[in-house]
């Protein structure tokens, strides 16, 4: 085993410094910024609201529809060319599917609810990163939600099995892989699984136990700045 | 909130504003940060009131246009965001976005702000090209002013990357402490008209209310480099007069506000 000591000095399970805020974007209906290290992600939540293009509506249940964006300055390399990508597009739609199976639209048929994300600055993990702003955005807008969704990318850097990769890791000149994980809090399911790069069977479940462990950390804060938003004796007041 | 134009048309014309402000003030708070994506070059990220736009600058080393062989360039696009406004919607930026983009561009190019010159490193060759990328993350009115503002500031912020001598490559993770070459500091400020009183700083409600608006972007000497007339109705010359006479005025205070952001 090589890579004992991690790049940038973080122990095997320990996640970068996270910040999160709730109510960030008050044009929206419910919005959080969520921070990873140096990945930042913004959420918008709009709706429930009419759908269009109308042929998408759904006359039995309201739809959650996610748009990812990076902005074009958020690559540390050259500028992105503002506009949907392939990539962009393809986040959108397992961020969608990672988010949904809490989400309980049956109370809205032929409604959208439209989540945005994007983000000002990456290093990695950017999947995830939207997905807990969308999560929390979602609570902050008062969908109703069954269970929480906390995200957080694992994987296996030159065979080591470590939490939360950054970039330099993603990129590290050795056998890597990167194993984004989404999973619901109480009933510890996996909403979102992908995975690129080179993993034995063995450490794939290393690695996805790992997440399990690590993931409430990242639902503390989710839960900490949703209750800063919302304070309890506020509540108790009225 | 839903006010019906006339009522803020009307109450403009008794000097009075919805949310008690002066017809001529600023909303507050206003917040002025730079650094704030790393991954950028220059970024800033500007807040008037509840409206919050973000500007980031990305360079790169492309060879310089046949007809100005020794400058290099810039370009600002603007993104209005879905995540800003439920009036916005994905797709190809629209007028309104192109608008925005423009009259922040001119206002920079114009005045020569950035010394084209120098941004050059081989004539015919290669030279610096800034790209400015306005974004908005909260629409709540007068986004011309706040572009202008995150724009100034992240240029200012901006840094130079690391060129590998040898091969000529950009390291995008390292900065220089080289700064671009600015030789005005550009401001836009943007007067609206309704019947015979002018406002500062709309929110959007207001925004939708007047009759016309005037952009004028000006440097620290109240030298005009870019206007914009927008709405509907028409200016006189005595309309333009004291729309400039405003905007010079109040390019001062958010000036001030800008110095005091960065020192």
């Amino acid at each position: 085993m090589v890579y004992t000591k991690r790049l940038d000095g973080r122990k095997i399970d320990e996640l970068r410094p996270m910040e999160a805020k709730a109510g960030v974007i008050p044009n929206a209906d419910g919005s959080a910024m969520f921070k990873a290290g140096k990945t930042t992600a913004y959420a918008a939540v709009y709706g429930p609201r009419e759908m269009y293009p109308r042929f998408l509506q759904n006359p039995k249940i309201g739809v959650l529809r996610c748009h990812y964006g990076m902005m074009p300055f958020s690559g540390s390399g050259e500028r992105i060319r503002p506009g949907s990508s392939r990539r962009a597009q393809e986040i959108a739609m397992v961020m969608t599917k990672a988010l949904a199976p809490v989400v309980d639209l049956s109370a809205f048929p032929n409604a959208v609810v439209d989540v945005y994300v994007d983000l000002p600055q990456t290093d990695a993990g950017t999947r995830c990163a939207a997905i807990s702003a969308a999560a929390i955005a979602l609570a902050d807008a008062g969908i109703p939600m069954k269970d929480m969704i906390s995200s957080v990318a694992v994987g296996q850097v030159d065979g080591t099995v470590v939490a939360d990769l950054c970039y330099d890791e993603e990129a590290y000149d050795a056998i890597v892989s990167d194993v984004p994980v989404a999973m619901t809090h109480n009933s510890r399911e996996i909403t979102l699984l992908q995975m690129d790069g080179e993993i034995s069977k063995d450490d794939l479940i290393k690695a996805l136990k790992l997440a399990d462990s690590v993931l409430d950390k990242v639902y503390a804060e989710q839960k900490r700045a949703l209750k800063e938003r919302f304070p309890m004796d506020k509540g108790e007041e009225k | 909130m839903i006010v019906n134009k006339e009522t803020i048309s009307q109450l403009t014309n008794e000097g009075k504003r919805l949310d008690g402000r002066a017809l001529t003030e600023y909303r507050q708070p206003i917040n002025i940060e730079t650094n704030i994506s790393w991954t950028a070059e220059g970024s800033a990220r500007v807040q008037i009131g509840e409206t919050v736009v973000m500007a980031g600058v990305k360079l790169s080393l492309e060879k310089p246009y046949n007809d100005t062989p020794n400058e290099g360039g810039i370009m600002i696009n603007a993104e209005l965001l879905p995540l800003s406004s439920p009036d916005y919607e994905s797709g190809p930026p629209g007028i309104k976005a192109i608008e925005l983009a423009r009259v922040t561009d001119r206002g920079i190019r114009e005045a020569k702000a950035i010394d084209m010159k120098k941004l050059c490193v081989t004539p015919g060759e290669k030279a610096w090209f800034v790209i400015i990328d306005v974004i908005t993350i909260n629409d709540a009115g007068n986004l011309f002013d706040a572009a202008s503002l995150a724009t100034l500031a992240a240029l200012k912020a901006a840094k130079l990357p690391l060129v590998d001598p040898e091969t000529g490559a950009i390291n995008y993770k390292k900065k220089t402490d080289v700064s671009l070459p600015l030789l005005k500091e550009p401001l836009a400020v943007t007067v609206y008209k309704n019947n015979n009183s002018l406002i500062i700083d709309p929110t959007a409600e207001e925004e939708k209310s007047f009759d016309a608006r005037l952009t004028v972007a000006s440097d620290e000497k109240g030298t005009i480099s870019a206007m914009q007339k927008g709405g509907e109705a028409p200016l006189t010359i005595e309309d333009v007069d004291k729309m400039c006479d405003l905007a010079l005025e109040k390019a001062k205070f958010l000036r001030e506000e800008l110095n005091k952001a960065l020192n």
